[in-house]
This record gives structure tokens, C-alpha cells and sequence, in this order.
């Protein structure tokens, strides 16, 4: 889950982390109060929408008059933002980050993150603040810093002293980034994140150390553990079918094609997808109705799928283990009926039952199609879908 | 032969008596596994299923002797259940249970190496979000249906559950049967992974040929190349799925994420074939993929 700049930095002030003065706003009336309540000569309003490359497509805006803040906060409020890494509708802007500006004499970037090969949180820093770290990891790899921390014992201050030299910091930004990085960590562990990401961190002229920027992830698997992170999930920021999807427990990811996919098991269900395409399809989308898909999540698939209005075809995919295919088989024609589906339905049934789940949609009177293999239902669906 | 568990394996379940654990273990009973207790803290010195119930995994491992367990306790539970086992001195730790914090597994693994580096037999864990592992004909420990594995000739490895039903199948249909069937599990953070059990199918005279079934994400499938290339004489046969997967997105597995270039199906499968491995196109022709993989050989 994916937090918005304004909680992610009040998170951090929780873990005694100095942030730029800033005030969150949902109108250009409490913008400019805000701006007034952090007093100064200048701001910065930030559009604040679960994507980074905001600065780039005009969602960051330095202002020194306070109409201007009214005018950059009525330009972003409302309006939807799309920057290089969104989707193309981009993502509704329903808030703005109004914030105090700072000499900014340098750049850096700093992460922590988890890293899967070493299986350790690793922090991850940069003298090239800013910019894509993706970029800088490909053009210049030798600017990309690393340290790996051992779980058991946390980040130790040889490792943040190793990053400080290598960053050449001096003095007060020497010492402040040393506390940083633990203080840091702490916060990381604490609210079980998978991502922390300050890009930039910036060095003021008067050698401060302060994130002006900071993205951050919770991992969904420990949200049980953080009810108080649980209630910042924003789903105004993700695919209005993906938080459909999450409420009814179903894995989904919204895609571009026209032949809805329902398959149990993450792994099969990606495979439905690149079979798709190997018979000259295109996967409306991906959804894993789970290793045990029952009657109830195979209507709450077809809801879903059903949402997207380029579907002109459903391919079920189900390989019955624990779960018997006549029980899946009820569970479709039961589905089809209350759902009112109009387009053709293709099924592919095997496993346990599969010879008695195929009889039954055979004889329900249903525009059911079932198919004998995986890849006789691809092609089906593909020519269905055309 | 096959590797890490045979007919003779001493099996105990932790979350014997909840719904999933008791529904599992009647199954890998009814299959023929050596179920020799289980544990549900609380419920020590009942009986279950026919089997003794122990508060704790130390008093199941000293009255039955049991060397390998399965997990089927909750995700906020499962990371102590874990450490538990490891601690009573179980060897093989198959953890079913899907949704644990990354967190809660970093410790786990950095606490398993340690008691790895440390014991004579060493410890192994399997897992965790896996569907587990089973020796054909012998011992089924985990959710995989039983009745469409067949002894035979190929070991098969996977991040994916019901993909491994499928290679399963097909193996079965072709009549190559399967040595051992390994889901490593779907999470960025596990216990073995390909190359260990590539090392041990390589090293197992019943395993003729291998199947893997990888996907995106992460770069274990080019290890597995790399080790492949290296150190097996063994016909490998492979199949990787999410070609079709969009950049950046969680495919359902909490590992399957590409990001950036990295972990992308297509450089999977150069770097694969480039080591020699038989990559299927399609989640259909895994099976005819192994055979072909045989007779090349």
C-alpha cells in the first residue's frame, strides 16, 4: 500500500526526523491559510498523488506571493495528474502538500528498501539526488551506493558513516546524516515498510540535512499489525476495478485487452495471460481467484471482470486441486445467471471432477463453452473475442 | 531415491486441529505420509485424527522423532512457527501459510542460516505462500491434490502452485511420472530455491530430468541458469511465466514484480536456453518440453 508524501512525512516527524514545515490542504482557501500559518516569503505547493515524476508534468509549484499559492493550488485541486509513471488517465489530485522552501545546496537520494537477493533491508544512497534512480543505476552504477543491513542487529554507524564519506558530506551534514539514516531505519521496521524513498535528500546551505521529498510503501501483509496506517490507504489513487477487487479479497491487475481472464493460482493465471497472446489475443486482465476458488469468489471474479467494458469474451481457467470442478462448475453457471453475463463465456475445467464439472455446464443451457485443454480454450476465447 | 522426503519420513503438522491443518493432514494421511502427531499449543495431550496433540514442537519431536513439519497457522503466527520447529531440531520446515509480514521473514532467514551453520543436519525450510512438496506414491506434505502424481522420472521445481499441478499432469499423461514435486512459494523471501533443489535432483539416482517453472521477478531463474550450466548433466526442461505482465505491477505473487529491466520473462528465458534448458512457450507443452529435453539426451 502505497502512502501519500504529506502522511509519509508525518510518519517520519513520529520517528523524530526533521521534514520541511509543511501543511496539507484540500482547498485553495486552506492552502493560502497554510501558507500563512507557515509564514515566509515563498512555498512550495505539491500535488499530492501516489506517482513520482511530479515535478516534470507540473504538479510542483515554487511560488513567492501568496495569490500564487491560491492560483497553483485552484490549477492542481481537481484536476487529474498524469506524469511519466502513472497511467495515462493519470491520478486525481485531492489534496496539495503546501510547504516552507529551503537553500537547497545539494542532492542527494537515500532508500531503504527490501532487497530480495541478499533477503536483508538494504539502504541504497546517491550524490545524484533528484533524478530517476533507475536511471542512475544504469548510466552510472558506480554512483549507486549500497549497504546491507543484518536483521538481527539493524544498521550499524560504520555503515552510515561508510555512506556520509562516500557522499562527501562535511561537519553538522556529516553528523546529521549519520543520525538520519538509523532514525531511518527504526521508522522502517516499525511501520513495516517495504519502501522508504527520499529523492531528493537535500543538504541546505547551512548544512542541514532534510528530505524534501519521501515516498513510502507498507507491506499489505502487515497491515493487521498498523490499523492506524491501514485507514490512510487512499483507492481514489488506484484502478477503480483493482479496489474493487481488493475489497473482495481478489487478486487483480487491470490490463488492455478484451478477453477477461479468471484463473486460480497467481502462477496459472499469468500463464492464461501469455497463452492468450500466443494464440493472437490480448488479456483484458489478470485475476487470481486463489489456489482454493469457491462458488462466492468466482461470482465476485466475474462482478470484477465485468466492470471492464473492453471485455467481449471470459476465459475461466481453473486446475482443481483441493477444490472439486463440479463444485466450480456450480459456481459458474450459478454466476452467469446472476450476473447477467452477455458476453460468451469459455471454460477450461481440470483436476479433480473435471470430467463431471464439463457435464454440467454442457447441460446447464448456458452460452458456456468448455473446452478440453489450455490451449484449445485460448483459442477459443481469442476467436471469441473477435 | 528422491529427495528430501520418502515414505519413511517422520511428519508432524503445527495447526493440527484448525480447519486447514486438519483437512491437510487427513489428506497427506489418506496419501500415505507418515503422520506421526501434531502440535496446537493448548490442545497438548489430546488426540487428533488418531495422533497424539503436543503443546509444544520440542514435545512432539521427543515423543515421535518427527524430522520434517508442516505449518498451516495463521500469517501473524507462522514467522514463530518457523523458528519454533528450527529450534526443536525439525530438519525440513514446509510452510504453507501465505501473507507474512517481509519483515517477519528476514528475521526468520537470518535466524535459519544461523542454525543451518551451526547443526550437523543442517535445517531446510520450504516456503512460505507454497503449495509444498511431494515424493510421489510416498509423502504429500502440503495442499497439492494427490491423486494426479505418478512415480516416475522428473523432478519438477516451482514458484507457482497450481502451475505445478499442471506440469504435474502433463508428466502424468505422457507417463514420465515424477521423482519429487517442490513449490518453492511465491514470496520474494523463502526458504530453498531453484538451484538448491536443482543440486539435490542432479545428486538423486530416481530423477531423470528436471522441469522448472519460474516467472518474473527477481533474478533466481538466472541463477539457476548459471548453475545449470555449470554442474548439471541432467536434462532440464522450464517454462516462465508473465510475459505479458506490465512493468512495475504485483502479479498476484508478492514476487512477481518486474521492475525495471530486471526480472523480465524474455531474459529469463535467453539466459535458459542459452544454458542449454528446453523453455516451453506455452504453460501446455511443459510436458513435451521434458520429453524433448530426454530424447536430446
Amino acid at each position: 500500500m502505497n502512502l501519500h508524501e504529506y502522511q509519509a512525512k508525518h510518519i517520519l516527524r513520529s520517528g523524530n526526523i526533521t521534514t520541511p514545515r509543511g501543511l496539507p490542504a484540500t482547498s485553495a482557501d486552506a492552502a493560502v491559510a497554510a501558507a500563512g500559518e507557515l509564514g515566509g516569503q515563498a512555498w512550495v505547493v505539491k500535488a499530492q498523488i501516489h506517482a513520482g515524476g511530479r515535478g516534470k508534468a507540473g504538479g510542483v509549484e515554487l511560488v513567492d506571493r501568496i495569490d500564487a499559492v491560491r492560483e497553483a493550488a485552484s490549477r492542481l485541486l481537481g484536476t487529474s495528474l498524469v506524469t511519466h509513471q502513472n497511467a495515462p488517465e493519470g491520478q486525481p489530485v485531492n489534496r496539495v502538500l503546501v510547504e516552507e522552501t529551503l537553500p537547497i545546496a545539494r542532492e542527494l537520494y537515500l532508500s531503504l528498501l527490501v532487497d530480495r537477493e541478499s533477503g536483508r533491508v538494504a539502504i541504497v544512497a546517491s550524490a545524484s539526488g533528484g533524478v530517476d534512480i533507475e536511471e542512475v543505476a544504469q548510466l552510472t552504477p558506480e554512483k549507486v551506493l549500497t549497504e546491507i543491513c543484518d536483521p538481527l542487529r539493524g544498521v550499524q554507524d560504520f555503515q552510515c558513516r561508510a555512506l556520509a564519506f562516500a557522499l562527501e558530506l562535511e561537519g553538522d551534514a556529516f553528523k546529521a546524516f549519520c543520525r538520519l539514516v538509523p532514525a531511518l531505519y527504526r521508522v522502517f521496521v516499525a511501520h513495516d515498510l517495504s519502501l522508504l524513498e527520499i529523492n531528493p535528500l537535500v543538504v541546505t546551505r547551512d548544512n542541514r540535512v532534510l528530505p524534501l521529498d519521501c515516498k513510502m510503501s507498507v507491506d499489505d501483509n502487515a497491515l493487521y499489525r498498523h490499523t492506524q496506517l491501514a485507514d490512510l490507504r487512499d483507492d481514489t489513487q488506484i484502478d477503480a476495478k483493482e479496489a474493487a477487487a481488493h475489497a473482495a479479497n481478489v487478486n487483480y491487475v487491470a490490463l488492455h485487452g478484451n478477453i477477461g481472464c479468471m484463473v486460480n493460482g497467481a502462477g496459472l493465471a499469468m500463464a492464461t495471460m501469455d497463452l492468450i497472446q500466443l494464440e493472437g489475443g490480448s488479456p483484458a486482465n489478470f485475476l487470481d481467484v486463489g489456489g482454493g476458488a469457491t462458488p462466492d469468489t468466482v461470482a465476485q471474479g466475474f462482478k470484477i471482470i465485468l466492470l471492464d467494458p473492453n471485455v467481449r469474451a471470459v476465459l475461466i481457467n481453473i486446475f482443481g486441486g483441493i477444490v472439486r470442478c463440479d463444485v466450480i462448475a456450480e459456481g459458474i453457471i450459478q454466476a452467469v445467471k446472476e450476473v447477467g453475463v452477455k458476453v460468451p463465456v469459455i471454460v477450461r475445467l481440470e483436476g479433480t471432477n473435471a470430467v463431471q464439472g464439463r457435464a454440467l455446464l454442457a447441460e446447464s443451457g448456458l452460452a458456456i463453452l468448455a473446452a478440453e485443454s489450455l490451449t484449445q480454450a485460448a483459442r477459443f476465447a481469442v476467436e471469441k473475442a473477435q | 531415491m528422491s529427495i528430501l522426503v520418502n515414505q519413511h519420513t517422520r511428519v508432524i503438522c503445527q495447526g493440527f486441529t484448525g480447519k486447514q491443518g486438519t483437512f491437510h493432514s487427513e489428506q497427506a494421511i489418506a496419501y500415505g505420509t507418515r503422520m506421526v502427531g501434531g502440535v496446537t499449543p493448548g490442545k497438548g495431550g489430546q488426540t487428533h485424527l488418531g495422533l497424539p496433540v503436543f503443546n509444544t514442537v520440542r514435545d512432539a519431536v521427543r515423543h515421535t522423532g518427527a524430522q520434517a513439519t508442516m505449518i498451516y497457522v495463521p500469517a501473524a503466527f507462522a514467522a514463530d512457527s518457523i523458528l519454533e520447529a528450527a529450534d526443536a531440531g525439525i530438519e525440513l520446515i514446509v510452510c504453507i501459510t501465505e501473507g507474512i509480514p517481509v519483515l517477519d521473514m528476514l528475521s526468520v532467514k537470518a535466524a535459519l542460516d544461523v542454525t543451518a551453520a551451526l547443526r550437523a543436519n543442517g535445517v531446510k525450510l520450504i516456503g512460505p505462500n507454497c503449495p509444498g512438496i511431494i515424493t510421489s506414491g510416498e509423502c504429500k506434505i502440503g495442499i497439492m491434490p494427490g491423486m494426479i502424481h505418478q512415480k516416475g522420472r522428473v523432478g519438477i521445481v516451482s514458484r507457482s502452485g497450481t502451475l505445478t499441478y499442471e506440469a504435474v499432469h502433463q508428466t502424468t499423461r505422457l507417463g514420465l511420472g515424477q521423482s519429487t514435486c517442490i513449490g518453492i512459494g511465491g514470496d520474494p523471501i523463502k526458504g530453498v530455491d531453484f538451484t538448491d533443489c536443482l543440486e539435490m535432483f542432479e545428486a538423486d539416482p530416481q530423477t531423470e530430468a528436471v522441469i522448472l517453472v519460474g516467472e518474473i521477478g527477481g533474478r533466481r531463474e538466472e541463477e539457476a541458469a548459471e548453475y545449470i550450466r555449470g554442474h548439471m548433466k541432467k536434462p532440464v526442461a522450464a517454462y516462465i511465466a508473465g510475459r505479458t505482465a506490465p512493468k512495475g505491477k504485483r502479479m498476484g505473487h508478492a514476487g512477481a514484480i518486474i521492475a525495471g529491466s530486471a526480472g523480465t520473462a524474455d531474459a529469463k528465458i535467453r539466459v535458459l536456453e542459452a544454458a542449454g534448458v528446453v523453455v516451453a512457450r506455452s504453460p501446455a507443452d511443459m510436458g513435451e518440453a521434458v520429453q524433448a529435453a530426454l530424447a536430446s539426451r
